[in-house]
């Protein structure tokens, strides 16, 4: 069963309610989708980290029903520059 | 620990760069898989691969050693290194030159 993109993003401002989330629907099929999530709670965390919580918000979907999501995660650029 | 868990670790401790993919370095049976393979072969790595395909306990059990719900997953030197994904950031901003070069 696909997923509808604006249901990953609801399910990951559900845990991160401060994350920006860009989604693109990669084969236009539902099935495969990259998300970029920028948000400040990613600070401080490793990249497998950041992904992990990314993957908590989507409660054991991905790699399930959410089969490809290519996933890029950062903390806001307001906070990384000097 | 369960079988599954000790034969992984196992695996890992024993092999230096080791991937667990779909498929083999080969023949990979998924675009992530592939392009994990994509980036080791690019940097010259010599690494060991594990098809999860052919082992039902070892394709799930992987998942729960490093409480990563995705394959590929790349293990260096005994550490989860991450996904598809974390290995072309490493790759693009020379992280990952530098961690496998390391090793070499």
């Amino acid at each position: 069963m696909p997923m509808a993109a604006s249901e990953i993003e609801r399910m990951i401002r559900e845990s991160l309610p401060d994350a920006e989330v860009t989604i693109r629907d990669l084969a236009g099929d539902g099935d495969h989708y990259a998300a970029r999530v920028v948000s400040r709670s990613f600070a401080g965390m490793s990249r497998i980290k950041q992904h992990q919580a990314v993957y908590s918000a989507l409660g054991g979907r991905v790699g399930g029903e959410l089969h490809a999501l290519q996933l890029e995660t950062a903390v806001p650029t307001e906070m990384t520059s000097e | 620990m369960s079988d599954a868990q000790s034969r992984i670790a196992d695996i890992v401790k024993s092999n230096d760069i080791v991937l667990f993919m779909k498929g083999t370095a080969l023949f990979p049976q998924c675009g992530f898989s592939s392009r994990a393979i994509a980036i080791l072969d690019r940097l010259g790595a010599k690494y060991e691969t594990v098809d999860v395909l052919q082992d039902a306990e070892v394709r799930q059990g992987i998942k729960e050693y490093s409480d990563w719900p995705t394959i590929p997953q790349l293990y260096v030197k005994g550490e989860f290194v991450g996904g598809s994904d974390i290995m072309m950031e490493m790759y693009e901003n020379g992280e990952l030159q530098q961690l496998l070069g390391a090793e070499a």
